[in-house]
């Protein structure tokens, strides 16, 4: 069975936030009004951010300026600690090892919100609003599996969403090789983010694969997870720079 | 057992049930006065989205949950003082069983009502029946809370049937005829017949045995739902049973405030319920303030002591941060309290010249220290200088004490008032102490910019909606059912009897 993983080398990332933007185009993520976003309601699936986060490093003056950014998508962690506690089975892990959210199902308690020490889980607040022109490129794929909503169609509100390694792109990569009659092929298949990456810096494929290129990076000794402590095995990885 | 009631009870306890007057309208009025804006903007929050709450991202949860574990927690008077007391044949127990274990049945009622306010999507509740995973520790607590509600109102429900089927036997002529039919159907054909009797204390003793693991169970799991998460600040195995001493504190605090409240609306029952259950479950409070300190040193100084970096931040945030008011302000209310409980015991009934006992001098003190208080919490930057900062909390320590004693004197009078300020302090005490355990390590998140939370309208007006709520089903069940258990009140007497026949 594929095992979906990422890989991100953050020497070559330039925190461009090209990948923030494909993501919000691909999956349809709400946009909200600036106050909006002030109180912390703004929803990034895939979020370029300071490093670290709470303590302000001395960054030095102009031009001697030191600074570190790190892109965030869901870990997809092994041991997911979001899946633990959802009361409905609303997060699941699929056979391919991508953590999916079923958003007719979720009831909106927030507590895999909480329990996510990534902190990539987002929740919709209130009803997404598109203004007029950015609403006529709204992605129009749909997902649905055994009837209920997966896919980038626009989430309600009072549910819970979160980056799904572009789960749709899978699912028509794989029917395209059925129609065209071929088996499939996982270097068919790449998320949003890792087709748009500025720096190609970011790697995807099929970790049980020791020939692909995601396992390859596996093994560099530059190789980390973000928060490894945290006890989730998380999967994406990050290749440390230096 | 023949049931001895005299003329006199029937007055006292059975009339006022049939008397709305107006009083009693009044009460209702403004209880449904402070409900209304809560519920319509709680309707607001249904059409809008919970965007009108002031929750974000990370601080995911608010004040609804800390709402929602409050209600949790006072419903543990019930079980404490019925069941406990009970087995332990604890006589001055008696009057006060049927508040005791309403309270449970209506402080659990009120606790999901906030959970489905909290939820985003109330109308997929069922979803959790049909699709519940019993590893996740949100479904144990539904779990929990179900079956601790179903035995609470079966609980109540036995203790009730002999006064039901007196209320059935004694309905004046005048009473309206769906009373009496409601009375003779939920008397469950009771005639006061020895087997019946055997009976229903055989169930009372089995219902008390099952319901006080139920009761420490929901209080337990419920803070399996913060300790099982890998967020600092909540990692603690000590949150189990701080979660459910918090709540005997606290169910006790509204057991006193309640039985007060009943006492003042229908003043025969002064002479039903007397000091000694205030100095008796007084006791009790005592020593649940006692075990609450030790907890919450024991949460404090660990994590002080060892500065790791995930939860000191936390934990600093509460000792000098955002959150200092609120923690500091919560010791500051649980030791007046405590002091109020323990300090009239060592002080004489004679009048005493000792200037520091004076009521005067209390009263001073209290203000100052008030207004100390609130020039430290305001950080005026004309005070900033660190000189006069620890002089002002110096002065403001001496102060406190000085206020200590001077109010001491005073209390030593007046028993139940002061258990009464003790139990609101207790009360307002435990919800901070609620707040303390969830906002700072909400806020506090490791890979999101630190935040704050401040409760919009909505949230507050939901919150005193809930509290109403709560009151209007105590007063509305109370104009049905007598306040007090009116047979174990007369098996008490008759024991009493039989002792001084001796």
């Amino acid at each position: 069975m594929t095992n979906w993983c990422m890989v991100i080398d953050l020497e070559k990332c330039v925190a461009c936030q090209g990948c923030s933007i494909a993501c919000r185009m691909e999956n349809n993520t709400p946009v909200v009004s600036p106050e909006e976003a002030k109180n912390g309601r703004a929803i990034r699936w895939n979020d370029v951010f300071p490093l670290p986060v709470h303590i302000a490093p001395d960054q030095g003056e102009y031009p001697n300026v030191k600074t570190h950014y790190s892109t965030r998508p869901c870990m997809h962690c092994k041991n997911a600690p979001c899946v633990k506690v959802c009361p409905v089975q609303a997060t699941f892990i699929d056979e391919e090892g991508i953590v999916r959210q079923n958003y007719d199902r979720c009831i909106g308690c927030r507590f895999c919100t909480v329990a996510c020490p990534y902190g990539v889980r987002y929740f919709n607040w209130s009803e997404p609003q598109w203004e007029e022109t950015l609403a006529e490129y709204r992605n129009p794929d749909q997902l649905s599996v055994n009837g209920s909503l997966e896919g980038p169609a626009v989430r309600p509100v009072g549910v819970v969403e979160k980056c799904t390694y572009c789960v749709h792109r899978l699912v028509k990569a794989r029917e395209l090789a059925k129609v065209e009659g071929r088996e499939f092929r996982a270097d068919e298949y790449v998320p949003a983010c890792v087709q748009t990456c500025t720096g190609k810096a970011r790697f995807f494929g099929d970790l049980d694969d020791p020939d692909s290129t995601v396992s390859q990076l596996s093994k560099s000794l530059r190789a980390t997870h973000l928060l490894e402590d945290s006890g989730a095995h998380p999967k994406t990885l990050y290749l440390a720079e230096g | 057992m023949q049931q001895t009631l005299t003329l006199h009870d029937r007055d006292e306890l059975i009339t006022p049930l049939y008397k709305f007057d107006r009083k009693f309208w009044m009460v209702i009025a403004f209880l449904i006065a402070i409900i209304t804006p809560g519920m319509l903007l709680y309707v607001r929050q249904l059409v809008l989205g919970l965007g009108v709450t002031d929750l974000n991202r990370p601080v995911f949860w608010g004040a609804y949950l800390v709402n929602f574990i409050f209600l949790i927690g006072i419903s543990m008077a019930g079980t404490v003082i019925s069941a406990v007391l009970q087995l332990l044949k604890v006589n001055w127990r008696r009057p006060i069983t049927r508040i005791a274990e309403s309270l449970t049945v209506f402080g659990l009622m009120t606790a999901g009502l906030q959970i489905i306010m909290d939820m985003g999507r109330p109308d997929r509740l069922i979803n959790t029946l049909l699709y519940g995973r019993l590893q996740a520790p949100l479904m144990w607590d539904i779990a929990s809370l179900t079956l601790y509600l179903l035995t609470a109102v079966f609980a109540l429900y036995l203790q009730l049937i002999p006064d039901i089927a007196l209320l059935r036997d004694t309905a004046p002529a005048a009473a309206p005829e769906w009373r009496k039919k409601l009375y003779s159907i939920l008397s469950l054909g009771w005639t006061g017949a020895k087997e019946q009797w055997r009976r229903l204390e055989k169930a009372i003793t089995v219902v008390s045995v099952f319901i006080i693991p139920i009761g420490i169970s929901l209080h337990t799991v419920t803070s399996w739902l913060f300790s099982t998460t890998v967020q600092p600040g909540w990692k603690s195995t000590i949150l189990g049973p701080y979660f459910v001493v918090g709540a005997i504190f606290s169910g006790i605090g509204l057991l006193f405030i309640a039985v007060s409240l009943a006492r003042e609306y229908n003043k025969h029952l002064k002479e039903y319920i007397t000091e000694t259950f205030y100095i008796n479950l007084g006791w009790i409070f005592i020593v649940m303030s006692a075990v609450w300190f030790y907890f919450t040193l024991n949460e404090t100084l660990v994590v002080v002591t060892e500065q790791e970096t995930l939860e000191f931040p936390v934990m600093a945030s509460k000792l000098f941060g955002q959150f200092a008011p609120a923690f500091w302000g919560m010791n500051i209310l649980m030791i007046a309290a405590t002091w109020i409980l323990v300090a009239p015991k060592f002080v004489s009934d004679k009048p005493t010249r000792n200037p520091l006992l004076q009521t005067v001098t209390g009263l001073v003190a209290t203000g100052i220290s008030v207004i100390l208080f609130f020039l430290l919490w305001l950080q005026l930057p004309a005070l900033s200088d660190p000189n006069i900062q620890t002089g002002l909390i110096i002065a403001f320590v001496l102060l406190f004490i000085v206020a200590l004693f001077g109010v001491t004197k005073w209390m030593k009078t007046r028993l139940i008032t002061s258990t009464v300020i003790a139990s609101a302090f207790v009360l307002f005490g435990m919800w901070l102490e609620r707040w303390n355990i969830l906002m700072p390590t909400l806020t506090h998140a490791r890979l999101i910019p630190y935040t704050t939370y401040t409760p919009t309208i909505t949230e507050i007006a939901v919150t005193i909606s809930t509290f109403g709520i709560l009151t209007l089903m105590f007063v509305v069940f109370y104009k049905f059912f007598p306040s007090i258990s009116i047979w174990e009140v007369e098996e008490g007497r008759a024991l009493e009897q039989i002792a001084d026949r001796r």
